[in-house]
């Protein structure tokens, strides 16, 4: 499988967008080279606007360009963008229900060596509990090129989670069909439905053949839009397995996890454990080391589909 | 239209319509709507390229009030334009109102932006103006904040943004009225000298008497002059003003007259209108 970091396709999809609606501008904040907002700059340079390292900023701008007609592609890392100009999304984006796209980089633990302080744990949390507001989590480089210009037909606002490092291709660039709310089943069972989103898509398909191993029947869904969750699709494949587990590179708290949790309690209780980061700072290190020491490998959803089925 | 004394009328139909608004409501700022008035009345009846019957007319001249906590002189001014009947004024802060506490664009036809969290507006007004040039448009923007306001960070954000992107077709107004919710601005955190803070940020500066109609289009006229920068209008004007008792009274910030103070309000403007 070709790897690939999802924010490289940020860069790439940006730049057949920009081709195809000149109504597509594009901002960051100083991170240009990072995020891949710098291959739309090099292309159509009067549509690019670094706004500095001024977050708030960013978003506000973003927002008044987009009540005329633009659709700003607001760009850049996850903590900063969620975190510092959180209020500006809710009261200038989404309270305006503006069509502005925040499409955030470097999401998650596996920034890797910049630590805790760049390791956006909260970002699907914030983005979520805003009304208006779409969140998506892209597992790899063609779900990312697909939900990126989905966005941008989309009107309204979206959040776009994008992350740091490679990760496997799982989907078909020719056949993948990417839609909004519209949750992805990769593997049929009967035992646990894995639930997944992002970097854990690739780790639940690992997870997948182990449990095979083992003798499990895992069901894995892809549930790349968090909002609006795909309750049908859960709620289904719970019906059917009695079990889950939610896979996220993200606090267990607040995230994917937390969003099936609230479709299940309401429709079909059920047993889930929930696979992410336990509450807790990350740290410096390599991203490989980082998923393993913070239990986002696919031996944990192992053992987390273990547990769940054991609680039916 | 510049004629002064036609428009010194409308000032005084606003007063006593934010007067009356607020007294409906019983909740909402009077001091920093009237300190606005004259800004708003030379904006909305004489300056600006606006279509109370097209709203979101693609090439209107856009207006951010930053400081959005003085929606009243926004909506007295909107519905006295006739982007909506002005009996919804008295609605103003109830359930179901087009009229929010602050405004929102998507609730009341002619407010550009929403806003209310103080800080935020001056980026939009940037974003509005970065999409003009985009679009070859002539329509220009239009900002007012407070001068509270501007302990904001996100405002100098915005100044540098400005300035960066030689946003010309940009002209802000500061409400320089000198008090904030918990006092003088100079004793909460002092935000002087702002007419330098803005120079040095790369505006083009100028200081009026923000009550007085022939500086307020001496300036406005200037500001469309300038080219290569934004402009800063630092318009000094009176809290409360045209109202003698909430005149530099920081407890009229977000404060509403009672029936008698209402009463006694409209007396001072002129007797009661039909708002």
């Amino acid at each position: 499988m070709p790897n690939l970091a999802t924010r490289e396709a940020y860069g790439k999809a940006l730049v057949e967008l920009g081709k195809e609606n000149r109504n597509v501008v594009v901002l960051d904040a100083d991170l240009s080279k990072s995020t891949k907002t710098a291959d739309f700059a090099k292309v159509f340079p009067e549509r690019f606007f670094n706004i500095g390292i001024a977050e708030a900023d960013l978003m506000g701008t973003a927002a008044g360009l987009a009540t005329c007609g633009k659709i700003p592609f607001a760009s850049t890392f996850a903590v900063f963008a969620t975190g510092r100009a959180f209020e500006q999304i809710r009261n200038s984006i989404c309270y305006p229900n503006l069509n502005v796209k925040i499409a955030a980089t470097h999401a998650g633990i596996t920034v890797g060596e910049d630590g805790a302080s760049h390791q956006s744990i909260e970002d699907i949390s914030l983005m979520r509990t805003i009304p208006n507001m779409t969140v998506i989590v892209p597992c790899d480089d063609v779900e990312t090129m697909a939900a990126i210009k989905a966005a941008a037909e989309y009107v309204g606002p979206v959040y776009i989670r994008l992350g740091r490092s490679s990760v496997p291709t799982i989907n078909d660039e020719y056949t993948y069909k990417f839609e909004i709310g519209k949750a992805v089943k990769l593997r049929e069972g009967k035992d646990v439905t894995i639930f997944a989103t992002g970097i854990m898509v690739s780790e639940a398909l690992k997870a997948y053949e182990m449990l095979k191993e083992k003798g499990f029947e895992a069901e894995v869904i892809n549930i790349h839009t968090i909002k609006p969750i795909d309750a049908k699709a859960i709620v289904e494949s719970v019906a059917k397995t009695g079990c889950a587990v939610t896979c996220e590179e993200h606090n267990i708290i607040g995230g994917l996890g937390s969003a099936v949790c609230e479709v299940l309690a309401e429709n079909k209780p059920a047993p889930v454990v929930r696979v992410g980061v336990k509450d807790t700072f990350g740290q410096s290190g390599k991203p490989a080391e980082l998923m393993k020491h913070y239990g986002l490998t696919a031996e944990n959803i192992v053992e987390a589909a273990l547990k769940a089925m054991s609680k039916k | 239209m510049r004629d002064i004394q036609k428009l010194k009328e409308i000032a005084v139909t606003l007063r006593k319509d934010i007067i009356k608004m607020l007294t409906e409501s019983a909740s909402g700022h009077p001091g920093g709507s009237l300190s606005a008035v004259e800004i708003l009345t030379a904006l909305y009846f004489s300056e600006m390229r606006v279509d109370p019957n097209n709203p979101r007319w693609e090439d209107r001249d856009r207006f951010v009030l930053c400081k959005g906590h003085a929606a009243p002189v926004l909506y007295a001014a909107l519905a006295e334009k006739g982007f909506f009947d002005k009996s919804h004024l008295m609605t103003l802060r109830k359930l179901g109102s087009i009229l929010q506490g602050h405004p929102n664009m998507n609730d009341t036809p002619g407010v550009d932006m929403s806003t209310g969290s103080l800080g935020q507006g001056l980026s939009v007004a940037n974003g509005m103006a970065l999409a003009a040039k985009l679009d070859n448009k002539d329509y220009r923007v239009y900002a007012l904040l407070g001068d509270g306001e501007i302990e904001e960070g996100q405002v100098w954000e915005a100044a540098m943004t400005a300035a960066h992107y030689k946003l010309d077709n940009l002209t802000a107004f500061l409400d320089h009225n000198g008090l904030q919710i918990d006092g003088q601005v100079t004793e909460v955190m002092n935000v002087e000298p702002v007419d330098e803070k803005f120079k040095a940020f790369g505006w083009h500066v100028i200081v009026i008497d923000g009550h007085n109609f022939e500086e307020i289009f001496k300036a406005i006229d200037e500001a469309k002059s300038v080219k290569g920068k934004p402009t800063m209008i630092i318009a000094n004007t009176v809290k409360g003003k045209g109202v003698s008792f909430m005149e530099n009274a920081v407890g009229w910030h977000g404060t509403a007259p009672s029936k008698e103070q209402c009463e006694e309000a409209l007396a001072e403007l002129g007797g009661e209108n039909n708002a």
